[in-house]
């Protein structure tokens, strides 16, 4: 087995375990490269099927393209796709693109609120009806005990002291300090009413894995990821207002990969194209709050 | 395509003796840092007038810095011209022992690190000794500082020494000791011009003389069943056994045992996906098979190759545990077991010895296991489990206990101990010592009812009419004077199991409790009627213990795989539950339970 095959092994295994000891779970989907690694990975643990609902943060200022392959592949794989949203801040404008709030708060509003009301099932979410191709509401509301992530260890300082199976208490917050032991591929699948459990499967993968693994298992990603003329591409995909592209001509799988072996992005955080980071507190803040 | 391999590697010791700082030189010395940030953290070091530390490029969180210390493993890359990397850090200080013992059992290999000025101190051994119990084979040792210690060769020599005596006595024996200054950058990527009396590797030499992985292939072949799929909805008619393969290889066509079950099968095709067919698995791999025959087995299953050495079966056995609880582990409580994907109730049958890890003081007193102890215990579980000894099969002779909703412990099995009497036959022994009868005895009900008292169990796959026929059962007696009575599970769930139902699985408290209430209702002179989906041999065993020594009579309807029981009556399918009730009074009639008259 190569390396690749190792992650492959690790992530169904930690799916597995997470679908056999969870009776309400779920998977995030947030349309980019790793959640969407994921969702690939979920087709191999349960041989070409994802039964697990896909859920799905709709901010309403996603790159259309995002909203676009979602639907599409959630027909063509017959996903279980769910979205939630935060309906009251986008009519109210309460946004930084509508200028009323800084960037944080706007992710605040938009991800982190909609993700942990859409999870508790306090708001409507809205499930993809095969029949007719579209959305419906959803009349299932009960809270979701275990979320998986795609988060990767070495995206940023506070995602490497992740555990595979991470206990939130009903707040969503995250008790970095005290962290259940982790060993022997024994999780922590046990958990006490009222609070929940994030499921990294990702881990241990690198941003280089991941495109390995694209191209490897030729698995169809979102366009934008390439470069389309410009001489630019997305390396870190989110809403339109806060997320820049990176100066680079990578147009396929493997120049991206011969991009990232070739250390020129060595200097270069993944997430440096996303502007929320960037402020005071940025992600570590966010991520406190349940962000992913 | 990139085919570079992969190691983790953990670092482990005391608190201050340098870790932070050997991890941020290696990361220095291979480039692996990201552009700039060297510079960075000297300027700002420079700025707020400290001293520069190696150890703050690993500060990646603000709630390390402001604690100084390392709070919980984190991972760092770096390569060097032959793998990639990952070190993870492993706390030294003693409150974050859990994230020790976290870190280092993803380990291939670990780097202990001791300070040559301080010696060796508690966590120098705690963690040697952990390290080896989670199975770590590949230790070196750092004795790092050796500037404070004028790069002395003595001072080395006698630290290894020490330290080589100790972890002897615990049979560990590192790969090597190598003398460095984490600080001033000696032997750890380049030779030490201070230490030219040492001829080993650096620090990165040794890294990539590391062996890794291999050995796992050549094993006997052992796959703990993690589920079974059915995706018959989305129009997929396998049904699939799917789980990873922890030890040997397996092929298409082979036969298979199921353990603790006993049931055997052979593989009809190695399932996947987005793949080339295959025709055979290996030791890595999570998989997935179709079997030969329709058998039932359930998660938590040991599938072995019925020709290769087999795993152990049994109720009670001997292990190594080191606990990590916040309230001890004792005697007086049930824990949950959690060997490869079986879980288990567990009993602390017993402790032979405690060790407390920093000092090897041994104690043959103790009746708990402390937070931080390693003790040799005897557990034991309700039901049988599959299992290796750690000697013969590591990666399936180990487990976790959780007390709690927490894993509070971990340990290695040392010796199946089972054969004596199990906890449940202990438990019936002893209730049935302290019965309490009033003044009527069996035998006047019986005279009285006109038949004798019997707990009878419908069980067979769901949705096969098993409770109209009890129910139907229980109509007929009824009508014929019987003193009968129909237990139905919808009752039971919100009853006597009210208590239960905010717990997960409960299948075994629940059989516990349906076979004490048998056992007071057949006390009682009933014909007692219930119906079970899918009973095991395991689970009858139960009932019928439970329900001693009164008498027990199973009905299988439709196909029931029992290895060991043999149902009292088996009936193909319910078409006519007419039918179907009579040869049950006909049967309870033949074995004199009632008389033939009654019906
Ligand atoms: N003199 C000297 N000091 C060192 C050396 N390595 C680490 N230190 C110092 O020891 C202290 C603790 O080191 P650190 O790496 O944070 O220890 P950790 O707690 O094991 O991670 C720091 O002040 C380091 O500067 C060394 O090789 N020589």
């Amino acid at each position: 087995m190569n390396h690749l095959d190792k992650l492959e092994a690790q992530s169904v295994y930690i799916l597995r375990e997470a679908y056999r000891e969870f009776k309400s779970l779920c998977m995030l989907w947030s349309i980019g490269k790793d959640s969407t690694v994921l969702l690939w990975l979920a087709r191999k643990a349960f041989f070409g099927h994802v039964p697990i609902p896909l859920v799905h943060i709709d901010t309403h200022f996603k790159i259309p393209e995002m909203i676009e392959y979602r639907d599409r592949m959630a027909l063509e794989w017959n996903l279980n796709m769910i979205y939630g949203e935060n309906r009251e801040a986008v009519v109210a404008k309460q946004t930084f693109p509508d200028g009323n709030t800084d960037r944080i708060t706007c992710c605040r509003h938009l991800k982190s609120e909609a993700l942990k009301r859409t999870l508790s099932g306090e708001w409507p979410r809205y499930r993809m009806n095969h029949d007719l191709k579209r959305y419906e509401p959803d009349e299932k509301n009960e809270p979701y005990t275990g979320v998986i992530v795609g988060v990767r260890a070495d995206e940023e300082g506070s995602r490497s002291k992740e555990r595979y199976f991470s206990p939130r208490d009903s707040g969503n917050s995250w008790d970095v300090g005290d962290q259940p032991p982790e060993f022997w591929n024994q999780f922590k699948t046990d958990f006490a009413p009222g609070t929940h459990v994030r499921i990294h499967p990702l881990l241990d993968w690198t941003e280089l894995n991941i495109w390995e693994y694209i191209e490897r298992e030729n698995i169809p990603i979102v366009s934008l990821y390439f470069d389309r003329g410009e001489g630019t591409r997305y390396r870190s995909l989110g809403c339109w207002p806060c997320t820049n592209p990176i100066e680079s001509s990578s147009r396929t799988l493997s120049e991206i990969i011969d991009e990232l072996g070739s250390g020129s992005l060595a200097g270069v955080a993944e997430r440096s194209g996303r502007a929320q980071d960037k402020e005071d507190g940025g992600l570590e803040t966010l991520r406190r709050d349940g962000y992913m | 395509m990139h085919t570079r391999s992969q190691m983790n590697i953990v670092i482990v010791g005391h608190v201050d003796h340098g870790k932070s700082t050997v991890i941020g030189r290696l990361l220095a010395d291979t480039g692996s840092l990201p552009e700039g940030k060297l510079d960075a953290v000297r300027e700002s070091c420079r700025r707020n007038s400290k001293p520069f530390e190696y150890a703050f490029l690993l500060d990646a969180l603000k709630d390390e810095q402001s604690q100084g210390i390392t709070i919980d493993t984190a991972r760092c890359f770096f390569k060097t011209a032959y793998r990639d990397y990952i070190i993870i850090d492993a706390p030294g200080h003693i409150e974050f022992l859990k994230n020790m013992i976290t870190g280092a059992s993803r380990a291939e290999a670990a780097l202990l690190v001791i300070d040559a000025h301080e010696g060796i101190r508690e966590n120098s051994k705690r963690h040697g000794h952990m390290v080896a119990m989670l199975g770590v084979r590949q230790v070196t040792v750092l004795v790092n500082k050796m500037d404070l210690a004028d790069y002395r060769q003595a001072d080395f020599e006698a630290l290894k020494e020490e330290y080589t005596a100790y972890l002897r006595q615990i049979d560990v024996e590192p790969v090597s000791f190598i003398p460095v200054s984490a600080r001033e950058g000696d032997n750890i990527a380049s030779p030490s011009p201070a230490m030219p009396w040492y001829e080993g590797p650096t620090v990165l030499g040794q890294l990539d003389r590391f062996r890794s992985g291999g050995e796992l292939r050549d094993k006997p072949f052992r796959l703990p069943v993690q589920d079974i799929y059915k995706f018959t909805q989305s129009g997929d008619d396998r049904r699939i056994v799917a789980g990873t393969i922890e030890a040997g290889t397996v092929a298409a066509g082979e036969e298979v045992l199921f353990l603790p079950s006993g049931k055997r099968s052979s593989i009809a095709s190695i399932e996947s996906f987005n793949t080339p067919v295959k025709h055979s698995a290996e030791a890595g791999e999570a998989s997935g098979f179709t079997l030969a025959t329709q058998i039932y087995i359930r998660p938590g299953e040991l599938m072995v190759r019925p020709s290769d050495p087999q795993p152990e079966v049994g109720t009670r056995f001997r292990a190594n545990i080191f606990w990590v609880g916040r309230v001890p582990m004792s005697p007086e409580k049930e824990y949950k077991l959690k060997l490869g994907t079986a879980r288990a109730t567990v009993r602390l049958a017993g402790i032979v010895s405690t060790l407390d890890a920093s000092d090897l003081r041994l104690s043959r007193t103790k009746q708990q296991l402390d937070n931080r102890d390693v003790g040799e215990c005897i557990l034991e579980t309700t039901r049988p489990i599959a299992f290796d000894l750690a000697s013969t099969s590591e990666t399936t002779g180990r487990f976790v206990i959780v007390d709690n909703y927490e894993i509070a412990g971990g340990g290695i099995v040392l010796e199946n101990l089972s054969g004596g009497e199990t906890i449940l036959e202990r438990h019936i022994r002893e209730r049935e010592s302290h019965w309490e009868t009033g003044n009527v005895l069996a035998a006047d009900r019986e005279r009285a009812n006109r038949h004798r008292a019997k707990f009878i169990v419908i069980t067979g796959p769901p949705h096969t009419g098993k409770r109209a026929l009890a129910r139907e059962l229980e109509s007929l007696l009824f009508r014929n004077a019987c003193s009968t009575y129909y237990l139905g599970m919808a009752a039971i769930e919100h009853g006597l199991e009210a208590d239960l139902r905010r717990h997960g699985d409960h299948a075994e408290e629940r059989l516990r409790r349906i076979g004490e209430l048998a056992r007071i209702m057949t006390d009682a002179g009933q014909i007692f009627i219930t119906a079970i989906d899918d009973a095991d041999d395991r689970d009858i065993e139960t009932l019928k213990l439970l329900n001693e020594p009164n008498e027990i009579l199973v009905v299988g309807v439709g196909e029931n795989d029992f290895v060991s029981t043999t149902p009292d009556l088996d009936i193909d399918s319910i078409d006519d539950l007419f039918l179907a009730v009579s040869r049950i009074a006909e049967l309870l009639a033949s074995k004199e339970i009632i008389s033939d008259y009654q019906i």
